[in-house]
């Protein structure tokens, strides 16, 4: 709409799936996360990198209130998700959890089988009407986390018997399940081996088509493979953000630069 | 710039640069010697030029593994992957640029008499003491990462093109006067296209550097205009 080019910025700003404003984090005393603006755009994978303690996770975990189960911990600032304030009182943070699922650094299935791992959360939200219902939201689960091939003939078995990337491709499954609209990834493959992580990559470049992603990774040759927007955490600040391959290529901060270049000291 | 946490990465970088430093100081004697060779119809100077290139060679090659080990080895990225981008391009631009040199001095020991004319000789030559001016400079850029400088070499190949518009005028001319000079002429001919095409390699290794040093493109606005083709018709 060519006439009314003052509202361009806007129009941007309501694109972006989240949207964080001055976003401070403390753990006690400790102030982990200061003055964070970020916009993350939707279907397409976002990465966190930065030096370890630099508050990645504690930023990742705000986008899901996950930090509201430490006790220490307080949130301030904004965050949007399709411009509604997830920390505003009346929205209710299981409903939250579902819309915006997580994958965390260890596989963690539950100590059921494969077929309960992913029925477990559609079961809670009610999200199926019968058995036949629930079946096929465990089988496309499986499938669109590319593990259905893999498993279909052991539903019954424990989640828990499966190798580590399997076990992870089973929690994205197990995330996929009830819907969500946003994927937060801790350090999804730092405990597995580099063709589970290939696997774990290549799945996570077919989500984006459908979902949100945002990925915390220590490894910035996994940021630059996964991810189409950069963003660089150091000391609890966001020093740099922006499309992958400048932040990788050209990066505009002197700490970015030292950074992805190993050159920390 | 800091140095890296690991002390072997800045030890293979600067041994990689010193390597495409070494590299530019040959190639450019190259040149210079192939057109010595061909104005004073030196024939063992043609001969050494060649088995010259051979070297040439043989460094691409040691650059270019060792390029493959440092991807391999530390995932270069930001400056260090521009750094190691560009050295690969510059080795392959000093490395054709040998090989233009070494068919120049080649031509030399088919042309095997006298040139005809002094003033064609003169006009390689000029052409070439502006290449290699260029080269000189662009391998400067290179050492010192002057984006700047680089940017100015790329703007002065187009006096490198004039003069080469302008010598293939004149041995068209002279072609046509007297057809027995005309195998020679062909000779000088393409000796000029080579020192033209040399100039084009300093471009490249220009926009390299650049590229290394600002992690941004040199524009393209300079268009390259081969007046020859106007000429023929
Ligand atoms: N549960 C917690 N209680 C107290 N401090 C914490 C807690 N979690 C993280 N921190 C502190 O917050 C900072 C950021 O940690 P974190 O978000 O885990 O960093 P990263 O994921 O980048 O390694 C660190 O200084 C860490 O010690
Ligand atoms: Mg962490």
């Amino acid at each position: 709409m060519n006439e009314m080019p003052h509202i361009d910025k806007a129009a941007e700003m309501t694109d972006s799936k989240i949207s964080a404003k001055q976003v401070q984090v403390f753990y006690g005393d400790i102030h982990a996360i200061k003055d964070v603006d970020i916009e993350i755009n939707p279907r397409s994978v976002t990465s966190f990198i930065g030096p370890s303690g630099c508050g990645k996770s504690t930023f990742l975990r705000c986008l899901n209130r996950m930090n509201d189960t430490i006790d220490v911990c307080r949130v301030e600032g904004t965050i949007l998700i399709d411009s509604e304030d997830i920390y505003d009182p009346k929205v209710d943070p299981v409903q939250l959890r579902a819309k915006v699922g997580m994958v965390f650094q260890k596989p963690n299935p539950f100590p059921k089988s494969i077929y309960d791992n992913i029925a477990y959360g559609p079961r809670i939200h009610g999200l199926a009407a019968n058995k036949t219902a629930m079946d096929e939201i465990v089988t496309s689960s499986l499938q669109r986390a590319g593990l259905w091939e893999e498993v279909k003939d052991r539903l019954s078995e424990p989640g828990t018997g499966l190798s580590g990337g399997q076990q992870q491709r089973l929690c994205i499954a197990r995330a996929i399940a009830v819907n969500p609209e946003v994927i937060l990834m801790d350090e999804p493959c730092s405990a597995l081996d580099p063709i589970a992580t290939a696997k774990v990559e290549e799945l996570i470049d077919e989500l984006r088509e459908n979902f949100t992603i945002v990925i915390v990774t220590h490894s910035m040759q996994q940021a630059a493979r996964v991810s189409q927007r950069t963003a660089f955490f150091h000391l609890g600040i966001l020093v740099e953000e922006g499309p992958t391959q400048d932040i990788f290529t050209n990066p505009t901060d002197k700490r970015t630069q030292d950074y992805i270049t190993g050159r920390f000291g | 710039m800091a140095e890296h946490t690991v002390k072997a990465y800045d030890e293979e970088l600067t041994a990689l640069a010193g390597r495409i430093a070494e590299m530019g100081g040959l190639a450019e004697t190259t040149v210079s010697n192939s057109v010595t060779a061909l104005v004073t119809q030196d024939l063992d100077l043609a001969r050494a030029t060649i088995e010259q290139d051979a070297r040439l060679d043989e460094l691409f090659q040691e650059i270019e593994m060792g390029i493959v080990e440092i991807i391999a080895r530390r995932q270069p990225m930001g400056r260090d992957l521009r750094e190691i981008v560009a050295a690969g391009r510059i080795s392959n631009d000093l490395e054709r640029t040998g090989d233009l040199a070494k068919n120049v001095a080649k031509r030399v020991i088919a042309i095997d008499s006298d040139l005809t004319s002094k003033k064609l000789a003169i006009g390689v030559e000029h052409m070439t003491e502006l290449t290699l001016s260029q080269l000189k400079k662009v391998l400067d850029a290179y050492t010192q990462r002057d984006a700047p400088a680089a940017a100015d070499v790329r703007e002065r190949d187009r006096e490198v093109d004039a003069i080469y518009t302008s010598l293939f005028r004149e041995l068209l001319t002279y072609m046509m006067e007297d057809p027995r000079s005309i195998s020679q002429c062909a000779h000088l001919l393409f000796c000029a296209k080579n020192i033209e095409r040399i100039g084009d390699h300093a471009t490249n290794i220009a926009e390299s550097v650049y590229y290394m040093v600002t992690g941004e493109r040199l524009g393209d606005e300079r268009q390259k205009i081969d007046e020859t083709g106007v000429v023929v018709k």
